[in-house]
């Protein structure tokens, strides 16, 4: 059975255009605020939805998600309000969790992958889990029918990118360069390779993150990748508005002007 | 009983150990694993590290009688390997020297270290000074208020620190900090890490690069008294001079191995860095191990009167150690290390670091327990000199 998740990719194609792909952290800037912020993203336009699950030792992630993680831990968010959030925006859009491992590891892989099911989510994103050590991953992913989502880099050789595609399903997240999450003002000239070596062994579709925050950015990457997502822009629109409902008005504008440049030729 | 352990080829022990890193970093690490390999093999390479271990460190280090301490741990016999004496003022600088001599090898011209009390900062410095290497080492703001010292050492010796201001501004945020600064910089960089945790292989190499305590005390018991050592006694943060004392010693069924973790206000009061003795299996920086974590996996802030154990993690050999039986972790207050801290410094004219006295307090328990006959080998893993100020402070001396 296909995910939402799968289901919009394969849409998007026959649409000739790239998915857009919004994150934000639960919880983040407060439990609510997050929900709302994630609807006007859905509203402006964007077509997927990243949850990240707040962490203590983000070391993939640059100084704006590392921020916005402490709020959100600050705020006391931990599995429950991430299911929570999950659960009312799987309402709306495809959406995935993305988790550093330790917390699926204490919450259990099984009950964990068994509970994003249970209240619609489409997959898992987890950007530091080894194949080497997804053994019971992968099996349960397959019992509790979620996609598996590992990123790749541009150091990543021929390959391991076949085997770690082949352990994957819904997309490959293709991280566009060497670094940690975090604006940039141009994005590597790496991602587009990135995405051709994908393709040469994989079929599945590919989006491209980190340091994508501008709608040239993604009409840029909407040209070569199935898949464009964006965080930490985001995130930084919440944190620089004096109010909630400022910062969600300015997150649903971002969606609807990153939206805008999806469409190939 | 060392066959099991050193035959898991991709890194783990049991349960415990492999790989949780972002797959950036796994080019590096698969390099490195390989250039590990190559050089333990490599007759020119140990004979340039075991230059190094003559010449500038000042291996052998030498063993040390405390028969005015033993008389406080039930008059058992208790020998000190004086790791204290090395060139730098202690163990940290046996794993430096060999990682940085791998770091030219893999062509690489630029290390990055993270550092809690600035020894392993310290020892970087000066392994990068001697070898024409850039350094920069990453330290939680706190840590460079609390070790100002060590930090001018670092700039003394060519170093950049960099104070590291997210999360508990600690150890264990310094090191997220450096695995940031390595995979963004990892074509040019070498991530030179301090002690046996993070992914395969640093608990292997590193454990490698300090076995040499322990092959040399063991063969120096043999000398000094024709027989191995009842008990080998080590403190525990990250663990590595403890596998370094402990390793050689793994296949000698008799010889008790017990590590000392940091207990700070005690266990019950959650105040603590007793990983393996207080907390439960999880993954911390690239590896899995014991954790100081709460109910969804976020790790726990540690406590410890010595920053050099103020670690929430432990490397996943003592876990797997601690599993199967062959080792034992018991945790130590800061005052019993303290009690013992004292206790050196005026029965035998030696200042221990404070983390070395963990295990000393260690020898005044296990001393008690076995009595007179018992021989005791407890690794001196540092000096105290870094440790005045906090020292003076704790005993009220004024400065």
């Amino acid at each position: 059975m296909s995910t939402p998740l799968e289901e919009l990719f394969i849409q998007a194609r026959a649409e000739n255009r790239a998915v857009l792909i919004g994150y934000l952290p639960a919880g983040f800037p407060t439990q609510e605020g997050c929900i709302a912020a994630l609807t006007a993203m859905v509203e402006g336009g964007v077509d997927a939805i990243e949850i990240g699950f707040p962490y203590s030792d983000p070391v993939m992630d640059g100084p704006v998600i590392q921020a916005a993680a402490d709020t959100s831990l600050r705020n006391g968010t931990g599995a429950k309000e991430v299911f929570e959030t999950l659960e009312a925006i799987a309402k709306i859009a495809p959406t995935v969790v993305m988790t550093y491992w330790n917390p699926i590891e204490r919450y259990g892989v099984d009950r964990f992958l068994a509970q994003i099911h249970r209240v619609g989510g489409s997959g898992v994103i987890t950007p530091d889990l080894t194949i080497e050590e997804s053994e019971n991953w992968i099996m349960a992913s397959k019992a509790h029918d979620t996609n598996r989502i590992y990123v790749v880099a541009p150091s990543t050789g021929e390959e391991r990118l076949r085997r770690v595609t082949d352990a994957t399903s819904g997309f490959v997240y293709a991280a566009s360069l060497m670094g940690v999450t975090g604006t940039r003002t141009s994005v590597s000239s790496g991602a587009r390779d990135l995405v051709a070596r994908v393709r040469s062994v994989s079929e599945l579709p590919v989006a491209v993150g980190l340091g994508v925050s501008t709608p040239d950015q993604a009409h840029e990457v909407a040209q070569y990748a199935d898949g464009v997502i964006v965080g930490s822009a985001f995130i930084r629109l919440l944190q620089e508005s004096s109010s909630l409902a400022e910062g969600v008005e300015k997150v649903r504008e971002l969606a609807r002007e990153l939206s805008k440049g999806l469409h190939r030729p | 009983m060392s066959q099991p352990i050193d035959s898991s080829i991709i890194g783990h022990f049991g349960p415990y150990g492999g790989r949780f890193v972002p797959e950036a970093l796994i080019g590096a690490l698969d390099e490195l694993a390989l250039a590990h390999e190559v050089a333990l093999g490599d007759p020119e390479f140990q004979a340039e590290l075991a230059e190094l271990h003559r010449s500038y460190t000042g291996r052998p280090s030498i063993i040390t009688e405390v028969k005015r301490f033993a008389e406080h741990a039930g008059g058992a016999r208790i020998l000190l390997k004086r790791e204290d004496l090395n060139h730098t003022g202690s163990h940290k600088i046996n794993n430096v020297l060999g990682q940085a001599l791998l770091t030219k090898r893999m062509g690489k011209k630029r290390i990055i270290a993270e550092t809690g009390a600035g020894q392993h900062g310290v020892a970087s410095a000066t392994a990068a000074a001697l070898m024409g290497l850039e350094c920069v080492v990453y330290m939680g703001e706190e840590d460079t208020k609390r070790q100002s010292l060590n930090v001018a050492r670092m700039k003394l010796l060519g170093a950049e620190v960099i104070p590291v201001t997210q999360g508990s501004k600690t150890l264990k945020d310094a090191i997220n900090e450096a695995m940031r600064d390595w995979v963004t910089n990892v074509e040019t960089t070498h991530y030179l890490l301090g002690t046996v945790a993070g992914p395969h292989p640093f608990p292997t190499m590193v454990r490698d690069f300090q076995r040499i305590i322990g092959v040399e005390a063991r063969e120096q018991c043999l000398e000094l008294m024709g027989r191995l050592p009842d008990v080998v006694l080590a403190c525990v943060g990250g663990g590595s001079n403890a596998i370094g004392i402990f390793h050689p010693f793994l296949d000698d069924a008799d010889v008790r191995l017990v590590g000392f973790e940091a207990g700070g206000s005690g266990i019950e009061t959650g105040l603590h860095a007793a990983t393996i003795s207080g907390g439960s299996p999880g993954v911390l920086h690239g590896t899995r191990s014991y954790v100081l974590q709460d109910a969804n996996g976020q790790t726990v802030e540690s406590h410890s009167i010595s920053a050099g154990l103020d670690y929430p993690g432990v490397g996943p050999e003592h876990a797997y150690l601690h599993d199967i039986g062959r080792a034992e972790y018991r945790a130590i207050t800061d005052a019993q290390a303290m009690h013992a801290f004292a206790l050196l410094c005026k029965t035998e004219g030696i200042i221990p670091a404070i983390e070395s006295a963990h295990a000393l307090a260690g020898a005044l328990q296990i001393g008690n327990e076995l009595g007179p006959d018992a021989v005791l080998l407890v690794n001196l893993s540092g000096r105290g000199d870094k440790d005045v100020q906090t020292a003076a402070d704790y005993f009220g001396i004024p400065l």
